[in-house]
């Protein structure tokens, strides 16, 4: 297979089994030059075993990965000499100060000396860390070890940043700061992989991703042609007592585009907005709670991991 | 197998943890062997007749360097390395990178080695100081305290490699560095014991050290103590692999 240079990552018919267990299912995708591609799924969908297998962490057990147009089989140290890796536990070396962590880290991929030093102040100031050099890793707060885990990986000046994870169990301060920083990584024409299961993040850092389940794609695209492909431009969430959901989704049906069922609530995607409230308002349903608003990404993976799905 | 001089980046990055506890980490290890000494060598050692035509303590001394070594090479590549691997998780950290779990592994075992020179340098400077050191042959015991530290690092590291949790490593002390401490003629000769024992000893690293160790501080050198040193080079070269294959069995498939 020719690689294709604009191509930062080409897995065809990429497969993982641990045992029988078969935790990516011969999958297909691409990830474009300068793009955020985002891994979207549930817990145990396969995300992070794909991940790991495009840093060359885990072997392929069958299929063909190309990273920076290399063989992840064949050329792993080159591979991982201009990847940038962010785990998703921070494993900094804590015993170590702030600076230390990322000298030691240069050391790994043979940058030593003044440019190393210039690097990591660089990345230092860049993360708002600079006051902290001389602070002990272990010493800092959540939000600090990971933009320090997220600086460290930017050591090496890599062509793929791959973040498993990367504001999982962060305030939502720290956790903006963190969104702030990748998206001037981004215009910085960083490639950035990453996987969440947060769906205001996919929204706002990916240019296209992809909604994996059981180790397949369920789908792939932008954010925007997903949510229109699968919901449309708005959502009517309604709050009814459960034995009234179904007679009203009898009245609505020619109404809407398809409805989901999250349980207490009731998510209806409408032909019209307008005539659908009126027909509501026509209906005797007790309606304890009603919004309109715009569909997004969630609506997208509730309908295609199939919780409570009703079309 | 792809091992290259990148090691010596994971050795790096351990001696730089090192040099920020070195002191009390040297204390600790320093003071164990002294009590040995005074308990065994000053205590017991008025009860004990003349060994080899020498008083108890000066017989016994040397073989405290072997086994301060063994101590430190033996936490270091359990516990501390079980410590890096499972709670920091810096092989994870490191293997991101261009360097490979193996040779995190072979530098985790340098590490271990160095540690195993250190601890044992230590003991041969405070018994020389106590006039326990009559022979210049003493210098060669380096190269023993260097091969000493690769076969108890790889011996460590297998087990680190095995374990499911922190509380094994209980067993590897008592079932494999405890009795090497104890029966590998260190503070008694082994002439006595039964014939079985005498053969298991002589199956354990620590017997062939503690050989080397004792003849060269006491100057009683002779051709047979090749034959401990190339005991030393079989073992170390037969056991490298297995921890290497343990880890990325555990690590990554």
């Amino acid at each position: 297979m020719v690689s294709n240079k604009s191509m930062v990552v080409e897995a065809t018919k990429l497969t993982k089994k641990y045992g029988n267990f078969m935790a990516v299912d011969n999958i297909n995708f691409d990830i474009r030059a300068g793009e955020c591609f985002g891994f979207l799924g549930p817990n145990g969908a396969g995300k992070t075993t794909t991940v790991k297998m495009i840093q060359c962490f885990s072997p392929l057990t069958s299929g063909t990965l190309n990273v920076l147009g290399m063989n992840v089989q064949h050329e792993e140290r080159k591979i991982k000499s201009r990847l940038g890796v962010v785990p998703q536990e921070d494993n900094l070396d804590p015993e170590l100060t702030v600076m230390q962590n990322l000298i030691i880290y240069a050391a790994y991929f043979d940058f030593k000396g003044i440019k190393a030093q210039r690097k990591a102040k660089e990345l230092l100031d860049f993360f708002e860390l600079g006051e902290k050099r001389d602070a002990l890793a272990s010493n800092l707060s959540g939000g600090m070890k990971r933009r320090l885990t997220i600086a460290r990986a930017l050591i090496n000046n890599p062509a793929l940043l791959v973040l498993d994870e990367p504001t999982n169990g962060l305030d939502p301060r720290a956790r903006h700061m963190v969104w702030q920083k990748l998206r001037e990584l981004k215009n910085r024409n960083i490639t950035l992989v990453l996987t969440t299961h947060y769906l205001e993040e996919a929204h706002r850092l990916c240019d296209r991703l992809l909604i994996m389940a059981g180790g397949k794609i369920l789908d792939l695209g932008t954010p925007k042609e997903m949510v229109n492909k699968h919901i449309g431009d708005e959502v009517l969430e309604l709050n009814i007592p459960p034995e009234q959901m179904s007679p009203l989704l009898e009245k609505v049906r020619k109404h809407i585009h398809g409805s989901l069922n999250l349980g207490t609530s009731l998510c209806l995607s409408p032909k019209d907005s307008k005539t659908l409230m009126t027909v509501l308002q026509e209906t005797p349903f007790d309606l304890q709670y009603q919004l309109l608003r715009p569909a997004n990404l969630e609506d997208v993976f509730f309908k295609l991991t199939g919780r409570g799905l009703e079309q | 197998m792809r091992i290259s001089y990148r090691v010596w980046h994971v050795f790096m990055r351990n001696f730089t943890v090192f040099k920020k506890t070195w002191l009390a980490n040297v204390m600790f290890n320093f003071i164990e062997p002294l009590l040995y000494l005074g308990a065994m060598g000053f205590g017991l050692g008025v009860f004990v007749e003349d060994i080899d035509g020498l008083p108890y303590i000066n017989w016994m001394a040397p073989g405290l360097i072997a086994t301060s070594a063994m101590w430190a090479a033996a936490l270091e590549c359990t516990y501390d390395s079980y410590m890096r691997m499972n709670y920091q998780k810096t092989y994870h950290a490191i293997i991101a990178t261009p360097v490979n779990l193996e040779e995190v592994v072979v530098g985790e075992i340098l590490f271990g080695t160095f540690k195993s020179l250190l601890y044992g340098i230590i003991i041969i400077i405070v018994i020389s100081a106590l006039g326990l050191v009559p022979s210049p042959w003493v210098l060669l015991v380096l190269p023993v305290l260097a091969l000493e530290g690769l076969a108890v690092t790889e011996l460590s590291i297998t087990w680190t490699g095995l374990v499911p949790g922190v509380d094994a490593f209980g067993f590897f002390f008592t079932l494999v560095i405890t009795p090497m401490f104890l029966f590998s003629g260190v503070f008694f000769p082994l002439d006595g014991l039964p014939v079985l024992v005498q053969v298991i000893a002589w199956f354990m690293p620590l017997y062939h050290v503690v050989e080397l160790t004792r003849s060269l501080t006491l100057g009683t050198v002779g051709p047979s103590l090749l034959y401990d040193v190339l005991w030393l080079v079989v073992f170390i070269t037969a056991i490298f692999k297995l921890p290497l294959y343990l880890m990325r069995k555990r690590l990554i498939d």
